[in-house]
């Protein structure tokens, strides 16, 4: 699904590993050593070198926006432009079922951005991310402000859309999370990063 | 009372000096420590003005385009700094005074010459009696509404970078991403100039229609000119704050579209 060659930051050594269709890949690794650095170049939101391909398809080959709606990030702090939760949501329907499913209720959307929890904010950062379609998912600490419960729902949506073809980069500090999801594992240190075996 | 108004002799000046110095004394009581700054730009201001007087007076005596249009290119070229100094997060590089002179040079000057050619028609159209001061109050204007626009742009930018790079991340175009923060650079670059027309004539007596009622014009026709010269002013304003608050945008961010921060000096 997801081909990388090669791919450079200033913050990230050249590295080339594959993601398959479906597939899980948890990315590791201490604080600061380049796993949001990744994320970012893998969503092409900084300058990188090297190429990264999408069923076969260069990066180069599409716009920036074509890109970014194909291969989705949810960042661990996820930003919020309008005022209203509900602003940032065409197509509220599909929003609320996929909301439902993570536990939402549908009366969060009618709620200010600022009057959300920082949970509640994150899990909605992901049901906004998954209503572009993507066939990538980037998601960097989904769950680490989470309540147990919202984790499992969370994680049992992401594992059905998995099952679906969904391909993941999954970044967690937590062990036991990493041996859940994880088909295979990456590790980043120092911004180098190793393709893991699997897990 | 020869010409019409009240010739001002060095005493007069001194007068007002005296005033200056008061601020300054009273910024050294008080510890607000601005005398420094009080007393540099009374300087300043005497000496530019002063300068500005001889500039005017050897070119009026040569009517020549070529040193009517150098002038007014220096004039951009101040205005162009001015607007840099007053950026908190300004662009790196040339472009820091590059888009503020650019989008001055863009709306003062097609304002300038529309009045030049349409309302005022001086003969010839170069005559630097007109086209000197009105370009003079045309930027001054536009430098403050231009440097307003691009601070809350890039602050903003910085400042609401999760918000933009936010859109981004779901496929949003640059400009679309960019959008309320466009809108609102624009607003605070307007604000001014609205507030202005708005008071005017009811609080505030505009400088230039006092100095003409000053040296004698009736003042039905002082008026005339003031609100021709507003309504110029609040062209070249929207003109030139949508120019430069575009350049920046587009500059802030990429052909990929991406944010790009770095773009600002450090």
């Amino acid at each position: 699904m997801l081909r990388v060659e090669n791919l450079a930051t200033p913050g990230l050594q050249p590295c080339s590993f594959r993601v398959g269709r479906g597939e899980c890949v948890v990315v590791q690794g201490p604080s600061g050593a380049g796993k949001t650095v990744l994320m970012r170049a893998l969503a092409d939101l900084d300058p990188s070198q090297g190429e990264i391909y999408l069923l076969d398809v260069a990066r180069t080959a599409m716009t920036g926006p074509q890109w970014r709606r194909k291969v989705g990030y949810v960042p661990a702090e996820p930003g919020w432009w309008g005022e209203v939760i509900a602003d940032h949501f065409p197509d509220q329907a599909r929003a609320v079922a996929v909301a439902q499913e993570l536990g939402l209720s549908e009366s969060v959307f009618d709620r200010a951005v600022n009057q959300a929890s920082t949970g509640e904010r994150l899990r909605l950062a992901l049901v906004r991310a998954l209503l572009t379609d993507p066939l990538v998912l980037l998601l960097d600490e989904p769950t680490a402000a989470l309540d147990p419960e919202s984790t499992q729902k969370t994680e049992a949506l992401i594992a059905a859309r998995i099952r679906q073809g969904l391909s993941v980069l999954w970044t967690t500090h937590d062990r036991a999370q990493a041996t859940r999801m994880a088909s295979r594992i990456l590790t980043v240190e120092s911004g180098l990063v190793s393709d893991g075996r699997a897990a | 009372m020869e010409n019409g108004y009240i010739a001002l002799g060095a005493g007069d000046l001194a007068v007002g000096a005296a005033l200056i110095a008061l601020d300054a004394g009273l910024s050294l009581y008080l510890r607000l420590g601005l005398e420094r700054q009080i007393l540099v730009a009374g300087v300043r201001m005497a000496v530019q003005l002063g300068i500005m007087g001889m500039v005017l007076t050897s070119l009026f005596s040569h009517v020549s385009p070529l040193f009517t249009g150098l002038a007014a290119m220096a004039m951009i070229g101040f205005a162009g700094m001015e607007v840099a100094g007053r950026q908190d997060k300004p662009l790196s590089g040339v472009w820091n005074w590059g888009v503020g002179i650019g989008s001055m040079t863009l709306s003062a000057t097609l304002v300038t010459a529309l009045a030049l050619t349409t309302a005022l028609k001086p003969d010839p159209w170069y005559a630097p009696h007109y086209a000197i001061p009105l370009l003079g109050m045309i930027l001054g204007n536009t430098m403050t509404g231009v440097a307003l626009g691009l601070n809350v742009l890039t602050s903003g930018a910085v400042a609401g970078r999760g918000a933009i790079e936010a859109q981004l991340m779901l496929g949003a175009p640059r400009f679309q991403a960019l959008a309320p923060l466009v809108r609102k650079s624009l607003r605070t670059a307007l604000m001014p100039i609205i507030n202005t027309m708005a008071a005017t004539g009811v609080v505030s007596l505009p400088g230039m229609m006092t100095g003409q009622i000053l040296g004698g014009v009736p003042p039905e026709e002082a008026v005339k000119y003031q609100i021709l010269i507003l309504s110029l002013v609040a062209g070249a304003i929207g003109i030139g704050a949508i120019a430069a608050v575009l350049i920046a945008a587009w500059r802030l961010t990429d052909h990929r579209h991406r944010l790009r921060l770095d773009r600002l000096k450090r």
